[in-house]
């Protein structure tokens, strides 16, 4: 099997043993089954009449069964309309949350990266104590917003005027950079409550941007995604050479020149990837979708989820939407894959 | 707030730039820093601070609105000692002998473990934190030997911690069995590469309904395997373990491709020479791995499975389709009770599980990154 002419002398350190690379090609070409194998499933699934699932298994299209269309013309023709709404949708949200949480994050990250910051302890300490007031204020004892959020302030500056004596630590840029990072940690079913009843108020005021619109998604998915963006993109800023930001700041260069013409052309391959990374997790977001969207909002993986209807999980739908729903990603990222790795393990290597 | 620039910031002609610009210069810091920082703050601290609140608080709604009433811990209460305690920490019985046996092991294993750590010197706070990682391993050991007795059942708590231990050990053998053949010059590698990313890009939720269907023994593909070994009418979500593990068998389809390309990354990027040296000098293969691969890997790995884990106690999609908790809650996690008593309208219940989760996974974190940073000194620079 091996071609002489194409060795190296000595058998490499890469190179398997003889038998071992039969071995080894066994393991890889079972797992490439029991990856691939499910996503064969699904597309069989898809081509079936429903009476054909419930029979039992068939596995080969035209040998075992009659392969149909009727699902796939259901989804796309019958549905057309119900079909689009969510895959516009997933489309919009995804992208426009992604672009937004790698521009904030990417800035966030290049600040933390080569500007230093530090906050006095004392002031974070005040604010969340002046938040809290608002909030109890409001939910306990009735205050209207307005006149909470007044005292919320008066708490804020009392007590930041009157601590900074006292505390006079100050956060430094690692700091910031963990708390950031330690946002990921928070379970989205922790904050999602009160971001219902935000956008629920925010709702009465204005219905476009209230619950179950594609904006109340988008922000959310921001906040949720800009914590690894700040993550990876912080690790790639410090992996780029300082001297050409030097020598444009003698030369005159504001910092957003610096960031927009030097820096972010350099760190082209962190940004492909960090993308593809915060669009897959957007895109397949279920929880806050579940949360925050009813029909009109609604994204991809609810739909893929409300096929499971009171007649009992109509697979072959659910297929159809699946297949649709794995295609383009999956181009992406697979046209993106080398840029992917190496993001990730830049990432990875810093922590 | 203030800021200042790292570098001495040098002034180019200053009079010749307008105010304006020089004002922008200035408040740079501020504003690069800023729209994150104020996206955070308000959709992740102001709701984590009204999550709080509501965990203290009884949520009722009624017609045109809400009413809010402070009641202090009573849902903590209602949830680790009272009414709910079935469903968050488990049905607990008295403790069988062996149980007991399970906990005087780890109960020794601790205290060899922590008078080793005295002998070998930490400061004050180290102790501290080790000491609670000893009592939370403890509560741990009493809670699995009393939910193990006659009758007894996991909790949330339980589930959601078995998801997250076994499904990243799982999950990472596999990712770095699969980096370690991979790296081998094997034809077709290329081919392997793409198709074991593929589960990354799917819906968690695809991926439970996919599983749902393979593994249906009646209807599934594999339907004549489990009936020519007599489990024809076995059904994974009919037992309690079965559910988990199906649970588990989704995610680990799903994120091992995650483990594996980082960790075949790293492995490529591991010293060359060194490798080149062991292997002329005639090192095993398994000595290569053992005192240089793994090594170099290490960071990463520690890494990886903080990312993995921070992301597994998250779980929800899988456990909701795939089982939908069942039976009865034996494959429910932490998210999904939470989901599910928002569902019952009973919102300072379910903030008050959100929060306990916070709290658990961040305790779990924190420990992990502590004592892993801490323990191996053999941990090699991160190289690049």
């Amino acid at each position: 099997m091996s071609l002489p002419a194409r060795r190296p002398r000595m058998r490499g350190i890469n190179d398997p043993a003889p038998g071992w690379a039969a071995l080894s090609h066994a393991a890889l070409g079972f797992w490439a089954f029991v990856v691939l194998f499910p996503l064969y499933w699904l597309a069989v699934t898809s081509l079936k009449l429903p009476i054909q699932v419930n029979d039992g298994p068939d596995y080969l299209p035209g040998i075992d069964f009659e392969p149909s269309l009727h699902a796939w013309r259901y989804i796309f023709v019958d549905l057309f309309v119900d079909t689009m709404r969510p895959y516009m949708n997933t489309v919009v949200v995804a992208l426009c949350s992604s672009v937004l949480a790698l521009v904030f994050g990417s800035m966030a990250a290049y600040g933390l990266s080569r500007l230093s910051y530090r906050p006095r302890l004392a002031s974070i300490a005040s604010f969340i104590v002046g938040v809290a007031a608002v909030v109890v204020a409001t939910a306990q004892f009735g205050v209207p917003w307005t006149v909470a959020l007044a005292i919320g302030l008066a708490v804020f500056v009392l007590l930041a005027l009157g601590l900074r004596r006292h505390i006079t630590r100050r956060l430094k840029n690692e700091d910031i950079a963990f708390w950031m990072i330690s946002q990921r940690m928070l379970p989205p079913v922790a904050v999602v409550l009160p971001i219902y009843l935000m956008f629920q108020q925010v709702g009465r005021i204005d219905s476009d941007i209230g619950l179950d619109t594609r904006f109340a998604l988008t922000v959310t998915y921001v906040a949720a995604n800009i914590p690894i963006v700040v993550w990876l993109m912080r690790d790639f800023f410090d992996t780029i050479p300082l001297e050409l930001e030097e020598a444009a700041l003698v030369d005159g260069c504001s910092r957003y020149r610096i960031f927009w013409s030097i820096v972010l052309p350099l760190a082209k391959p962190g940004l492909a990837a960090t993308f593809i990374l915060v669009l897959i997790m957007a895109w397949n977001e279920y929880l806050f979708a579940l949360f925050l969207s009813s029909a009109n909002a609604q994204t991809l993986p609810l739909t893929v989820a409300a096929q499971n209807a009171t007649r009992g999980p109509q697979w072959w739908y659910m297929s159809v939407l699946i297949i649709i729903m794995i295609l383009p990603v999956s181009a992406l990222a697979l046209l993106l894959s080398r840029y992917i790795t190496r993001g990730l393990l830049i990432g990875a290597v810093k922590g | 707030m203030q800021y200042e620039l790292a570098e001495p910031r040098r002034r180019v002609s200053a009079e010749r730039r307008a105010d304006v610009a020089a004002w922008a210069d200035r408040i740079s810091p501020a504003a690069f820093i800023m729209p994150a920082v104020l996206v955070i703050l308000a959709l992740s601290i102001f709701p984590l601070i009204v999550s709080a609140y509501l965990s203290l608080a009884r949520v009722k709604f009624e017609k045109g609105g809400v009413t809010v009433t402070f009641i202090g811990w009573l849902n903590y209460k209602k949830l680790l000692f009272g009414s709910q305690q079935f469903h968050l920490i488990g049905t607990l019985m008295p403790i069988t002998p062996a149980g007991w046996m399970l906990v005087a092991l780890v109960a020794l294993l601790l205290a060899w473990w922590l008078v080793h750590v005295v002998r070998r010197g930490v400061g004050p706070l180290g102790l501290v934190g080790r000491l609670l990682v000893a009592v939370a391993a403890i509560a741990l050991a009493l809670l699995i030997a009393s939910a193990a007795g006659e009758g007894g059942q996991l909790g949330t708590i339980g589930v959601t911690l078995t998801y997250v231990v076994v499904g990243v050990c799982v999950q990472y053998g596999l990712g770095l069995g699969l980096a370690m053949l991979c790296v081998q010059n094997l034809r077709g590698r290329g081919f392997f590469r793409v198709v074991f990313f593929l589960p990354m890009m799917i819906t968690p939720v695809g991926v439970a309904y996919t599983f749902r269907m393979l593994t249906d023994t009646t209807k599934g593909p594999f339907a004549p395997l489990w009936q020519a070994f007599g489990l024809g009418d076995f059904a994974w979500a009919s037992t309690a373990w079965g559910a988990r593990i199906a649970v588990m068998i989704g995610d680990a389809w799903q994120w091992t491709p995650f483990m594996f390309i980082v960790l075949l990354a790293a492995i490529e990027g591991q010293p060359r020479e060194q490798v080149e040296a062991a292997h002329v000098d005639g090192a095993s293969r398994w000595q290569i791995f053992r005192f240089i691969t793994w090594p170099a890997i290490l960071p990463v790995t520690i890494t990886l499975v903080l990312i993995r884990a921070i992301e597994a106690f998250k779980i929800v999609d899988l456990p909701n389709v795939l089982t939908n908790g069942g039976p009865g809650i034996a494959s429910e996690s932490m998210t999904l009770h939470a989901y599910s008593t928002w569902r019952a309208l009973d919102i300072g219940g379910s903030a008050a599980i959100a929060y306990m989760l916070l709290f658990i996974a961040t305790f779990f974190c924190v420990a992990f990154v502590n004592l892993v940073r801490a323990g191996p000194p053999a941990a090699a620079e991160p190289q690049r």
